[in-house]
């Protein structure tokens, strides 16, 4: 009875754990496999799949054959090492029974014949170069196996990558500091019409932002503010300042009374109440709201494309990396490197903040 | 809430109320309007300067978020040198002004003028004249716009793959997150679990196209596919596809796209489900367990019922941001292969095709899906009666 209820236990964790291991593989390959491909030389990628770093099985060649030595016709039923077919058919490669594999490399008039045997492999011909690529900004050559030279043209993806921090920056910070002082004076100051600019905080909460983009890309083209900072910076604050102050309003508000009352009967101004004590008090909010403006900037495509999309000095990750795609969507080597190269600084504040981040959610709601 | 130092407030004349009133929203105006000033003079200046773009990055952050920082202290300073009633009534405009004229500049106002951008042709209303006189003008053609956005057949298509974003995004999200978060709490590694589920939200939409776009490589049949995908197919000795791109197969073809959605946001979903779940009392778990319930039982009776009102909520988040997709689809395939949706016909009406018109109703039209879920979170509001 005991055991029973004990095997029974066993195999559900067996269950649990093992869909779990599976689920997180689904979740986690897609990233892995551009991660391996990302330093992996360039003909690598093109011609075969970033798996084969794992150990595989891989037909080598073991000797080869010279079809005119051999007196073989192309044209016709060849006997090779005891197999026979046609041209097509040792093209593809015929298997012997002794378990090599027998293939025509080339064309008929100057191809080769090779012996091949299954070997365990390991792809292991890992490089820089695709990161050099990308962000040192310099054209590549390189030699291809016919022996001509390619030159491909670099990506400034280290300029991009500026771009993208001085945009994500300020797009963050500003934000936070507006919302903030807002969030304090729904909290603990009294005010004509504070619960109506409340209401419409509320209601701003999930309207889409592609409501305003038209109209305000004609303000910015009187103002004559297209393709600067200045233009998405505002932009990003105007998109995510409903839902910071929302979220704040919710932190400073359930702050301790006491400590807040005893500062004013101290005779503190609400100036200094806010910076002394409130903003002290709410860095675990600040953080999880920064947080998650900063992955939301800096992972921004749409409002990038509207507001600065005119001007090519000033072109972020998200843009560089679209551009990438558009015009050399099969340059394997640039797009995992440029790829990653643009998850880098996420990543990092996601591993090292997700603490933060998970709170945030949690007290979150909708962005418009 | 709080009325610490508002207790002195006299009574004003009708003069003093509207003296108040200006003097408010002078000052709730002035903080962005001198703030966009300032940051802007100091843009021209690094438009035009040659330094290193370190530099130039490093100014542009200090520039920006100090400048901001420094007027409200200007700001406060002047009005806390006012006599103590004056200061009582402005400074809470000090500090709630800029977000709140931001807010309208950004969102609220936008929300009219697009709507009334959308009742004319592809220019918008004529510039420097009434609104009366832009009624009256050529330009202006009712509610046509609005006509066509339900009658063209590429929005027709964009509502159709809108709707199997919204069913199956939201759908596979959830039932995952969930499924991934009930596992996760009784796993012996839930903490690492959790974070690598979670990994993809750190990514952009765009990285994901890059990283999706890599699995559904397609290489002629005979090559060696390097798509995870294709490879998969091929050794199942299916035919390899260029997937989203397989016309053959819409509208499912967006399947292959909602797929990188679900990648993307199970995370999210899971993070919210596996609070709640931690939420469930353990007694009410262990009882039913004494009485016999197996754990499907304890899954669908005990634990769905109790965090419904998280599902509820998360559903409509997830809902909203797949009816708002735009940057998957226009990375991916452009909208080409029949893949529209109402974000990239949007983007491809008022800024491809300079139709701002046409562009503003569709953007309307957005705005028109998601206001259930504004009242429903305003009716939340209230009821809460907190403030």
């Amino acid at each position: 009875m005991k055991s029973g209820k004990k095997r029974k236990r066993l195999a559900s964790l067996f269950f649990i754990n093992g869909t779990l291991i599976l689920l997180i593989l689904i979740w986690t390959i897609p990233t892995v496999g551009i991660f391996v491909s990302s330093f992996r030389a360039r003909d690598n990628i093109a011609t075969s799949g970033w798996w084969s770093v794992l150990p595989h099985r891989e037909w080598k060649a073991t000797r080869t054959i010279n079809p005119v030595e051999a007196g073989l016709d192309a044209n016709s039923i060849m006997e090779i090492e005891g197999v026979t077919g046609t041209f097509e058919e040792f093209r593809a490669g015929i298997q012997s029974p002794d378990g090599s594999r027998i293939t025509w490399i080339g064309n008929k008039r100057i191809g080769k014949i090779e012996v091949q045997e299954q070997v365990w492999s390991i792809d292991w011909n890992f490089t820089l170069d695709n990161y050099r690529q990308v962000l040192g900004g310099q054209d590549f050559k390189f030699t291809k196996p016919d022996g001509s030279i390619q030159v491909v043209p670099g990506d400034n993806m280290t300029g991009a990558f500026l771009n993208s921090l001085s945009v994500a920056v300020p797009s963050t910070v500003i934000p936070i500091l507006i919302a903030a002082f807002g969030a304090y004076a729904f909290a603990w100051m009294k005010f004509p019409g504070r619960r109506a600019m409340f209401i419409l905080v509320i209601a701003l909460l999930v309207v889409p932002l592609q409501i305003a983009l038209v109209p305000i890309l004609r303000d910015y083209k009187a103002l004559q503010l297209n393709g600067t900072f200045l233009a998405i910076w505002l932009a990003h604050t105007g998109f995510g300042l409903a839902l910071a102050t929302y979220l704040l309003y919710n932190y400073i508000s359930g702050l301790p009374r006491d400590i807040l009352e005893s500062a004013f009967i101290d005779g503190a101004s609400h100036f200094t109440v806010f910076t002394q004590l409130v903003l002290p008090l709410s860095v675990p909010a600040l953080a999880s709201f920064a947080i998650f403006q900063f992955l939301w900037v800096w992972n921004d495509y749409l409002v990038a494309l509207i507001f600065l999309g005119g001007n090519p000095e000033f072109e972020l990750v998200t843009q560089r990396m679209a551009a990438i795609v558009g015009s050399r969507g099969s340059e394997w080597h640039l797009l995992t490197a440029g790829a990653f190269v643009s998850m880098a600084l996420p990543l990092l504040v996601f591993f090292s903040m997700q603490r933060y981040f998970v709170r945030g959610l949690l007290a979150g709601s909708v962005k418009g | 809430m709080n009325q610490s130092n508002s207790s002195g407030t006299p009574n004003l004349s009708l003069g003093g109320e509207i003296l108040s009133f200006i003097s408010r929203v002078l000052l709730a105006t002035s903080i962005p309007l001198i703030a966009f000033y300032v940051l802007y003079q100091g843009f021209l200046f690094l438009r035009d300067s040659d330094a290193p773009r370190v530099i130039i990055t490093l100014v542009a952050i200090v520039w920006g978020v100090g400048g901001v920082a420094l007027l409200y202290w200007i700001f406060n300073g002047l009005v806390e040198r006012l006599p103590d009633a004056w200061k009582t009534r402005l400074l809470p405009f000090v500090f709630v002004g800029p977000a709140m004229a931001i807010l309208s500049w950004y969102l609220a106002i936008p929300t009219l003028r697009t709507f009334w951008i959308s009742l004319f042709g592809r220019d918008g209303p004529p510039n420097g004249f009434t609104l009366l006189q832009q009624v009256a003008s050529d330009s202006f053609v009712g509610l046509s716009n609005y006509t066509a956005v339900f009658t063209d057949s590429l929005m027709l298509e964009a509502f159709r793959n809108n709707l199997m974003w919204i069913i199956f995004g939201s759908t596979f999200s959830i039932i995952f997150g969930l499924i991934i978060a009930v596992l996760a709490d009784r796993s012996n590694f839930e903490k690492l679990a959790k974070s690598l589920i979670f990994l993809p939200m750190a990514i952009s939409f765009v990285g994901a196209s890059v990283i999706w776009n890599f699995i559904y490589e397609y290489r002629p049949a005979g090559q060696d596919q390097i798509g995870l995908l294709n490879s998969i197919v091929v050794s199942l000795g299916g035919t390899p596809q260029a997937w989203p791109q397989w016309v053959a197969v819409a509208p499912w073809n967006n399947l292959f796209l909602i797929v990188m959605v679900v990648w993307l946001q199970t995370g999210f979903t899971m993070v919210l489900f596996s609070a709640a779940l931690k939420g469930i009392p353990e007694e009410l778990m262990e009882a039913s367990r004494i009485d016999g319930a197996n754990e499907f039982q304890i899954f669908f009776r005990i634990m769905i019922p109790y965090i419904r009102g998280t599902i509820i909520s998360v559903w409509t988040t997830v809902i909203i941001f797949t009816l708002k997709i735009f940057d998957v689809v226009w990375v991916m395939t452009g909208g080409q292969f029949g893949t529209h949706v109402i974000a990239t016909q949007f983007y491809r009406q008022s800024f491809t095709n300079q139709n701002s018109g046409y562009g503003s109703a569709i953007a309307i039209v957005l705005l028109i899906a998601v206001i259930p879920v504004m009242f429903y979170n305003l009716k939340q509001f209230r009821e809460q009666e907190a403030f």
